[in-house]
């Protein structure tokens, strides 16, 4: 994962254009475009609905695009199975988490190293694990379901973080978390950053995202309502009206 | 009861369990991964059953090659369907898998009638299998020591390759939630060619054993495996593969103490009586006794 120091020097690694997605008759995306380059935090905004998860599941494959382009890393993976495109370099970490309940926490690890396991290489990825998330060390045989929701979203973002994604992909990290386990993953959202792995992440808790991100993207109904700096997007878009409809929204 | 009575009891059950424990792994491992009955499950089998009667009767090779042969027909015809009939229609409802799978089913039962003979031909069977051997004191044929010892080990080798290896974790995980483990890069086509091929590998074992007990082979032999592995199924739970090995051998003790103890008049009963206990776990547990993490309804 090299990186300019400028992004913007660089060609993007994702670049999405004109993205339409429906589910059935129901158009969930109206044409999104959005670029993520390499080393960038990007982070897309927008309430319920808004299409976030829809664009995320779609780049990864789960969903196929009415039309558009999808082009990650020169390649254009758009309508490819998700399978493929993980093989290309991309990892999502998914909304809900999506942990493998009966399987253990070594074992939901070991199916996020699959395709380039070795026992070798496993191991030594494991104690960086470990390193970042001490936790499932001691968790390590103890099977998914039984951990709690917090320790449950490390296991989500450890299981992707092992097969050393290009572009790491985050769908509502934070969602159901308690506060303090909330600031625990936006301080590994942090040293991700800083460790220069590209991340592109989808949360519903916009300022903490938007404090953390290098640009940023805000979504409503299936459309780009704005992109740019995030420090722009406070001030140009009252994203309180955004999310709660009209007048000043206090804490939900 | 006597304690002659309990041993034959015993090995009964032993025997009959495990391999109904086979049956039903077989038809689990397939509706795991892909929530799909598999209705051509029995013609694996047959198909198994026919090559152990063409190979025993047309070749002098010595009976373990005829064995592993049988067994790689059902491989090879659990491996052809899934690519040519399944594979197709994966990814577009379950009701067309079902269907696909019932069509296969008799596709290959009319070859059969049509191909070879729809009477029952002779399969060769090795002579130990059928000679009696005492276990204390009581006399049984040597066939049932040898399903009972091939079953553990087969349920041992089972759990290895589901516990150690990376495809045996990739299956478990893409049981529990197939997109997941899409999104983290098990390929959706290998997982269920592995599915079907190790379903197929336990047809053909399963294939052996029957036809050593009937000696015979005929285009319906299929059905009649298919159904106690249906049953045994659903008492276990159809998304849990241990599940599958306790309700072959709840099958298998129900069967052996009905045959024990209903009164010689009532004994005709014993098939309706288990459908009765059959009907009785869909009404009361239809999750069967073990239920597994099943979380999703996909098709591929």
């Amino acid at each position: 994962m090299s990186q300019a120091s400028d992004p913007k020097l660089s060609d993007p690694i994702l670049s999405v254009k004109d993205l339409v997605v429906a589910y059935g008759s129901v158009r969930a995306l109206h044409g999104i475009s959005l670029e993520v380059y390499p080393g960038e935090l990007v982070s897309v905004c927008g309430v319920n609905g808004s299409g976030k998860s829809t664009t995320l599941k779609t780049i990864a494959g789960i969903l196929k695009p009415q039309s558009g382009q999808i082009i990650f890393s020169n390649k254009s993976i758009a309508g490819k199975k998700p399978e493929q495109i993980h093989k290309l370099g991309v990892a999502l970490v998914p909304e809900g988490r999506e942990i493998f309940p009966s399987l253990t926490v070594a074992e939901n690890l070991r199916i996020g190293a699959f395709g380039r396991y070795s026992a070798k290489q496993f191991t030594l990825d494991l104690e960086d694990i470990y390193a970042l998330f001490p936790i499932l060390k001691q968790r390590i045989n103890q099977a998914g379901g039984l951990l709690s929701g917090g320790e449950q979203q490390m296991l989500a973002i450890a299981r992707a973080l092992i097969s050393h994604p290009e572009l790491l992909m985050m769908d509502e990290p934070s969602l159901g978390l308690s506060p303090t386990m909330v600031d625990t993953i936006f301080e590994l959202i942090a040293t991700l950053k800083e460790r220069k792995i590209t991340i592109l992440l989808v949360e519903q808790n916009a300022e903490r995202a938007l404090q953390i991100a290098d640009r940023a993207y805000l979504l409503s109904t299936g459309h780009v309502k704005f992109a740019g700096q995030p420090a722009d997007m406070q001030s140009t878009v009252d994203i309180t009206a955004v999310y709660l409809g009209e007048g000043k929204g206090g804490e939900l | 009861m006597s304690l002659g009575i309990f041993i034959e009891f015993s090995i009964n059950v032993l025997s009959m369990g495990s391999l109904y424990a086979l049956i039903a792994l077989g038809l689990v491992f397939v509706f795991g991964i892909c929530q799909m009955v598999n209705f051509a499950y029995g013609e694996f089998l047959t198909v198994s059953a026919y090559a152990l009667y063409a190979l025993g009767t047309f070749t002098n090779l010595p009976w373990l090659m005829v064995f592993l042969l049988g067994i790689l027909a059902g491989v090879s015809v659990a491996f052809f369907c899934e690519l040519i009939a399944f594979r197709p229609f994966r990814g577009r409802s379950l009701e067309a898998l079902l269907v696909t799978s019932f069509a296969v089913s008799v596709i290959l039962q009319r070859s059969f009638q049509l191909g070879i003979s729809p009477r029952s031909r002779a399969v060769p069977i090795p002579d130990f299998f059928n000679q009696t051997i005492l276990v204390f004191g009581v006399s049984t044929p040597i066939r049932n020591l040898v399903i009972i010892a091939s079953s553990i080990i087969l349920l041992i080798a089972f759990v290895l390759l589901m516990k150690k290896t990376t495809l045996g974790i990739a299956m478990r995980g893409a049981a529990e939630n197939f997109t997941t483990a899409r999104l983290m890069g098990v390929p959706a086509n290998l997982v269920i060619l592995a599915a079907f091929v190790i379903s197929g590998f336990l047809a053909g074992v399963v294939a052996i054993f029957w036809s050593a007990k009937t000696g015979s082979v005929e285009p319906m032999v299929g059905s009649g495996p298919l159904l106690i592995g249906f049953i045994a199924v659903v008492i276990g739970g159809m998304q849990s593969l241990p599940g599958s090995v306790v309700g072959g051998f709840v099958y298998a003790i129900v069967a052996n103490v009905l045959s024990l103890t209903l009164p010689t008049t009532l004994l005709s009963f014993r098939d309706a009586i288990m459908f009765i206990i059959v009907i009785a776990f869909l009404v009361l547990r239809p999750g069967g006794l073990l239920k597994g993490n099943y979380q999703e309804e996909r098709v591929g």
